[in-house]
């Protein structure tokens, strides 16, 4: 176990080495130049040479690399280009709303998800497992934006509940939860009903009905606490989706996490804090598959670590 | 003789007659049938069936303070901001979803197969490092980069299909190589081998054909995720470009009016949602049918 765990570590530190990496080229060789932005149009050659060389993007690419990488190690993440603030600084005061708003999100997905996922599989067949089934279809292969824009005309338009935007109450919290929620909520459902219908066939359970207990106290004290715990183990994995998903929907509801932070950017060509919000996503993306897979064996002894 | 014993040991194929009959006993795979048609049939009949030029902005087209109109007679869905046949700009919006559907997806499944095939085959090095170099990918948050792609490269209805493809053949590179290198291990590859095939044979006569269901299952599940990506990239603005109707953009370039007039983003928003449903509930369907693990299990 801790040899796996230490080679799982290695792996992750280098899949993030090479996001960086890609990431960097990619933004490196694009068309755009950060430096027009920063200068402006009426910028002489000159200005633009020397707020060039003041960024060291004068520099070889390797040496533009090496440089980033090596403050990277001290924690260091550079500066924005236009809002000059440290784009570690502007990271970690955006980050709280994106936590927020996730952990609110995998709450709304877990509840809808795993209730809906539960009901299709005790009415397996029927007409009501059925509508659930397309209903998960509907969820997901709707867009966020659309969702998100629905639940807006709705309940914040139309009926007044909800602030249209922004952030600070609860009220704000709601909406944007909900538009994450739903859509994630399709997935659970579908893993949650078919790890139910394993646990029903199983032999133990067979064996609590046959000494007697009733159906609806097998399935609360035999069926769900197993049915569940593999479906808690996908979490980690959900927080990859999670992280591509925040882009649109921050910015449709003007919450201020690193989803709106990186859309800001990308618009402005900021590259450092591209580059910041992208490592900080590939981090959450490989930690929490590290999670899921950390976690599996302990809930189900069956599944062995390589 | 060997030549018998080297077919017959090979995996049963599905027949097409026997899939589409499986197909059409499924409620939910009908339905999304149903709709794919729908689409298309809309997408390619395009031209002659629009009641309007899909660009040409009506005098009669917005009310006298300017705003647009709600559905009618004459304009069926409504009009948009600049007085735009809504009905019309959806039915040429429809080929531009396909159109990015099927080429990007294609391109994807492309590089997939390619990336697959070679790690599961040939394995070693260069097997090693494509597989890690897909491990690589998955880390990536896709859609924050297809986002950085379309919007710093100035878009176009190619490149954002190239950028969606660079973004969504991992899955498929994975699946492919799962199953490339458990079918090399098979008695019947180590047959043929003996009968002196060469690598081209080997792939194309009986790997290839053997991953064909797996193709067509993440062909058309994959062009519901393209689709998705497409609409989102355009409604931010980095996507296809107005006047190019698309779904996404026609949202994008609408939704200011979204209070007001509302069907000029839900109804363009419910038809990216039933393409998409549509080939996820026959994707979904294929798989079941296709894949023999999955048979049994609902």
């Amino acid at each position: 176990m801790p040899a796996y765990i230490l080679r799982r570590l290695i792996q992750s530190a280098l899949i993030l080495l090479g996001v960086s990496f890609i990431t960097f080229v990619l933004l490196y060789i694009l068309p755009a130049d950060p430096v027009r932005q920063i200068a402006g149009r009426s910028a002489t050659a000159e200005t633009v040479a020397s707020i060039r060389s003041q960024l060291g993007l004068d520099k070889p690419f390797i040496v533009q690399y090496g440089t980033y990488l090596w403050n990277l190690l001290g924690g260091d993440l550079g500066r924005s280009y236009l809002q000059k603030t440290e784009v570690g600084a502007l990271l970690v005061s955006r980050l709280p709303a994106t936590l927020l708003l996730m952990v609110a999100a995998i709450f709304c997905e877990l509840a809808i998800g795993l209730t809906l996922g539960m009901i299709a599989a005790l009415y397996r067949g029927r007409p009501l497992d059925n509508v659930l089934m397309l209903g998960s279809f509907v969820s997901v292969s709707a867009p966020q934006f659309v969702v998100a824009l629905l639940l807006l005309y709705v309940f914040a338009v139309k009926l007044g509940w909800f602030p249209i935007g922004g952030y600070g109450t609860f009220a704000h919290l709601v909406l944007p939860a909900l538009t994450l929620g739903i859509l994630g909520s399709g997935w659970y459902s579908r893993i949650m009903r078919s790890s139910m219908l394993d646990v029903l066939r199983a032999d133990f359970i067979r064996t609590a009905r046959a000494k007697g207990l009733n159906r609806t106290r097998v399935i609360l004290a035999h069926v769900l606490p197993n049915a569940i715990l593999p479906v808690i183990a996908m979490v980690g994995i959900d927080i990859g989706m999670f992280m591509s998903g925040i882009v649109v929907v921050e910015s449709v509801f003007g919450w201020p996490g690193i989803g709106q932070l990186a859309w800001q950017a990308i618009q402005r060509v900021d590259i450092p804090i591209i580059m910041g919000v992208t490592l900080v996503s590939a981090f959450a993306i490989v930690l929490g598959n590290l999670l899921a897979d950390l976690i599996a064996p302990l809930i189900d002894p069956r599944i062995r670590l390589r | 003789m060997t030549v018998n014993a080297s077919i017959s040991l090979e995996p049963v194929a599905v027949s097409s007659h026997s899939v589409w009959r499986k197909l059409a006993q499924r409620k939910l795979a009908v339905i999304g049938l149903v709709i794919m048609l729908i689409c298309v049939l809309g997408a390619t009949l395009a031209p002659w069936i629009t009641p309007f030029d899909p660009n040409e902005q009506h005098f009669d087209g917005l009310t006298i303070e300017g705003a647009p109109l709600p559905p009618g007679a004459v304009y069926w869905l409504g009009t948009d901001l600049l007085g735009r046949d809504l009905f019309s700009r959806l039915l040429f919006g429809a080929q531009t979803s396909l159109v990015i559907g099927v080429v990007a997806n294609g391109v994807a499944l492309l590089i997939g197969t390619l990336v697959g095939v070679t790690a599961g085959y040939f394995r070693g090095v260069v097997g090693a490092v494509l597989m890690r170099f897909t491990d690589l990918m998955m880390a990536f948050p896709a859609l924050l980069l297809a986002i950085c792609l379309a919007a710093i490269f100035s878009p176009s209805l190619w490149i954002v299909a190239m950028v969606i493809a660079f973004v969504n053949w991992v899955q498929t590179a994975r699946v492919i190589f799962t199953q490339t290198s458990s079918l090399v291990e098979r008695d019947y590859i180590a047959a043929v081998k003996t009968l002196g095939a060469g690598h081209g044979r080997i792939l194309f006569r009986h790997i290839l054909p053997h991953l064909v269901p797996t193709l067509i299952v993440w062909g058309t599940l994959g062009i519901s995720t393209t689709v998705l990506l497409e609409a989102t990239l355009s409604f931010l603005g980095v996507g296809v470009q107005p006047p190019t109707p698309s779904w996404g953009n026609i949202i994008f370039e609408n939704q200011t009016y979204f209070q007001s007039a509302p069907w000029l983003v839900f109804i363009p928003g419910a038809a990216i949602l039933a393409l998409a449903l549509g080939f996820n509930l026959v994707g979904d369907a294929l798989r079941d049918i296709l894949d023999p693990t999955q048979q049994g299990r609902d």
